[in-house]
Formats: C-alpha cells, structure tokens, sequence
C-alpha cells in the first residue's frame, strides 16, 4: 500500500471515529498532546488498524510513537 | 429525618419519548406493543416487544461517553436530561453538591454478547475496543451517568429483577430520609432486543397474540395467554425536603413509604404472602390507613399466576371497597428492570393530571381480579395517595407509597 493511501485511510479514521478535528491532523502533531487521545483511544487504534490495514498491534508498537508521523511509520513498516 | 420528594421525572418508553407524550398515551389508553419480525428467525416463541428507538446522541455526548454506553445506558441518558431539567437541576448545581445516583439495571445482555462474539471470531480480545468493558458491565448505567453528569454522591447499581427501579427509589429514599444524601438521581432502565430476552422467551411465558399485537398484554383479565417485554428508561430525581425549598425546586410528590419483602419460596412463581408484607409494610411506614391510597399501580405483568396472586394480595390487604386498580404494563408490556421507577412516573402523571389510566385489554377480569376496583377505561379522578408494586424473580418484591 502506498504512503499517500496509509496516511489518507489514518486520517479518515481518525476525523471520523475518533472525532480529532481536522485542523489538527498534521504530521508533528502529538497524539496525546495535540489529538488528545488518552489511553483508552490506543486500545480503539488497535481496533481501526486492524480493520482498515489487517494489522494486528500490540503495546509494544507504541512505544516510540509519539506524532503522527511516527503512527504512519508504524504502519507503513508493518505493511512492508 | 428527612421528609423526602420528587422534584423531577424523565421517560423514555414505548408509549412516549417524554412526559408530555407519555401522559397523553396513559389517557388515550395507547399501547407500544409491535411486531419485532426479526425475532421470528432468531428462535423466538414470540415476536411481541415494547419498541423504541436508539436515541442519536452524537453531538450531545462525546466520543467516549458515546462508546461506553450500551442500550440500555442510553435511554438513561435520555431520561435522566429531561428528569433534571424538570427537577430545574443544571451542571452548576450537580458541581457545587453532593449529587448520587443510585439505578435498576439487571442485563447488559446485548453489550456482552456480541463483545465475546468479536473476541471468538477475532481471537484477540484487544479488538472489542475501549468501551466493551463499561458497556457490558452490570453497573454500566451508574458507571456512565456519574461520570456524564460528574456527580459526586453515592453511585451504585440495584439488581433485583423486575423490581429494581423500585428498589432504587426504595433506598434512594432511605438514605435521604437517615440523612446521608440529600438528592439522588434514582430510576431503571432496561435493554430492548433479541439478545436480551431470548432465555426469557424460553419459559414460554410471552404471548402469542401476534395477530392483535396492542391486545397481547392483558394483564388480570381471564384470556390473557402472557406478558409482552418491552424497555427503556425512567429517571426520577429525589431531593430532601429542605433542599428542594432551599433552592425552589418543584416538588412534585412525596415518598411516605418503601415496603420490601422476599417470598422465601419459588424462583419463579410468585406468592400472596410476600407482596401482602410488602404493601403492609410501606402502608405502616407511610403512617396511613390503607384506605388513604385511592390508586394502586399493580405489578401485573399478564400471566395467569402473578397476576392471581397480587389481586388476592391487594384483597388480602385493602379488604372491599379497595382503591382503584390498574396495571399500565397493559399498554407499556412489562419494562422488567426499569418498571418499578418507570410505574412511579405514570402514576405520579395520572396524579398531576387528575385521571386514572386504563387497564387496557380487560374483558373479564379473573375470578381473584374480579375482587378488586378494576379501572378497564379512562377514570377522570382527583387523588392524592398511590401505591406502587414491584415483583421480580427470586420473590424480590417493592411497594412504593407516593403522596401529592
């Protein structure tokens, strides 16, 4: 899958189901700081990762991600 | 101790969204009862059930409060708004006190059932999502209402069957009347779906009238073939007397007496002795003479034994010349969990509107009902004193004595 195709389906997801705004959907944005996704939101991106790319995370993934940009590295390693 | 009132009301039923709706379907005597065909292919004896809709609460709710509620958290949602604009109670009020919550929810059927499917067809439990836990929880209503409306006050959920909205004004009223609380948010609630009431179709306890879907629930009369489930959400709000004057709310009623027993018996058959002790209980409580209460709300639910059991208790209790009685799961079929608050509000509805709501569907009354002062069709009456009971499984029984 494309760069472009990842980063347009995380966005998707993240304006429709987790409600961020638009305006802060950017790539240094930090998720927990600037997207305010807390705890319970890192369980729900396991969920949305795993219905639109077919990839199951774990805890561990989500230890050096930090901005966005770290959560479309993430993804694009696991697809590759 | 503490005088105790009802200062706000909230409905969300089959026969009403609201309490101006509600009212006006007690006084037409309009039934909620639908087909729900999908019941048919699922295994159902029964297709017969109360019908609501799923509230949409995007953009009241957010995304979280929204994923953490399951159905029967929603309808209390609904309830509970209205309940506290009625009772005048706004966020700036529930910050600066101590406002509890204390609800009847027995299942959460719906919200369990298809989080473990997702678990068995994923074999990754991590995959439910974040809201599964608060949803299927038992306590899910008090869990997410207390944190929606940030109150800060007692917080727990009361599961005794069909009795429970009952019993959670029962002991709402107790700890305001000790002196523990002074404003409780109190009422049932009650899952609408095939999920939930499977394994009580099961007992062939339904009826089968699917071809008069709004005569099906005909609770006392003699050709009833049984109840009709149905659901929703009743909220009522319970403030001290003093509190309520302190900060000019409307008081809309009075709790003089909460009788509870247990029959000792049966799971599943009701008895005469339990409902009588409960009644005389909340009568010796409320300080009255039984011949005070001009209206009973009863239990009934439309099945032959229950329905035998509570006229000859009511007879036992009231002697001849009793109150008028009905039973509104007639038009509601029966709320299960949420019946007991759900009853109160329609009672307190015929009592601020001077009429006494129908027991639809009675024909001929039973030889044990043909005792009492059946209401078949709209009464126009002044009252001031009901009674209301509420039975469930395992012989839980509450009767809820409210004056104007």
């Amino acid at each position: 899958m494309v760069k472009e195709v990842i980063i347009e389906k995380i966005n998707d997801f993240l304006i429709d189901e987790f409600e961020v705004e638009q305006d802060d959907i950017a790539p240094e944005a930090n998720l927990k700081d600037t997207l305010e996704l807390d705890s319970l939101d890192f369980v729900d991106l396991v969920v949305a990762v795993e219905s639109n790319f077919g990839v199951k995370l774990v805890g561990e993934d989500f230890v050096n991600v930090k901005t966005l940009q770290d959560f479309y590295n993430l993804i694009e390693n696991k697809l590759s | 101790m503490n005088r105790v009132v009802i200062t706000g009301m909230g409905i969300y039923s089959c026969i009403g969204k609201n309490l101006e709706e509600v009212k006006n379907s007690l006084y037409e005597g309009k039934s909620g009862i639908k087909i729900d065909e999908d019941r048919i292919s699922f295994g159902y004896r029964s297709p017969l059930t109360g019908m609501v809709d799923r509230p949409n609460l995007k953009g009241d709710l957010s995304r979280r409060q929204r994923i953490s509620l399951g159905e029967e958290g929603e309808y209390a949602y609904v309830a509970t708004v209205e309940a506290l604009k009625n009772a005048k109670i706004d966020q700036d009020f529930i910050d600066a006190n101590e406002v509890g919550i204390l609800y009847g929810n027995d299942s959460t059927a719906q919200s369990i059932i298809e989080s473990i499917d997702t678990i068995r067809e994923k074999k990754d439990t991590t995959l439910v999502g974040s809201g599964a836990i608060f949803r299927g929880m038992n306590s899910s209503v008090t869990m997410n209402l207390s944190t929606i409306f940030r109150l800060t006050g007692v917080n727990f959920t009361i599961s005794a069957a069909c009795a429970s909205g009952s019993h959670a004004i029962g002991m709402a009223y107790q700890l305001i009347k000790g002196g523990l609380q002074d404003c409780v948010i109190c009422g049932g609630a009650q899952e609408i779906n095939k999920l939930a009431m499977g394994s009580f179709d099961g007992l062939g306890v339904f009826s089968l009238n699917t071809k008069n879907p709004e005569q099906a629930s005909r609770p006392f009369d003699s050709s009833r073939d049984g109840l009709v489930p149905s659901g929703g959400a009743a909220t009522l709000i319970l403030e001290s007397y003093d509190s309520a004057i302190k900060r000019g709310a409307p008081i809309l009623g009075e709790i003089i007496g909460y009788g509870f027993s247990s029959n000792g018996e049966h799971i599943s058959t009701p008895n005469v002795d339990g409902p009588s002790r409960a009644m005389l209980k909340a009568i010796e409580q409320a300080d009255i003479n039984p011949s005070d209460i001009t209206y009973v709300n009863a239990h009934a639910t439309s099945t032959p034994v229950g329905d035998a059991n509570e006229a000859r208790a009511i007879a036992n209790v009231f002697g001849e010349n009793g109150p008028y009685v009905s039973s509104t799961k007639s038009m509601t079929g029966h709320e299960c969990w949420m019946a007991g608050a759900s009853e109160v509000i329609y009672s307190m509805l015929m009592m601020h509107h001077d009429f006494i709501a129908p027991n639809i569907n009675l024909e001929q009354p039973d030889e044990a009902a043909s005792k009492l002062n059946l209401v078949s069709k709209t009464l126009d009456k002044k009252f001031d004193v009901f009674l209301s009971n509420s039975f469930g499984f395992g012989g839980t029984n509450s009767a809820l004595i409210i004056k104007k």
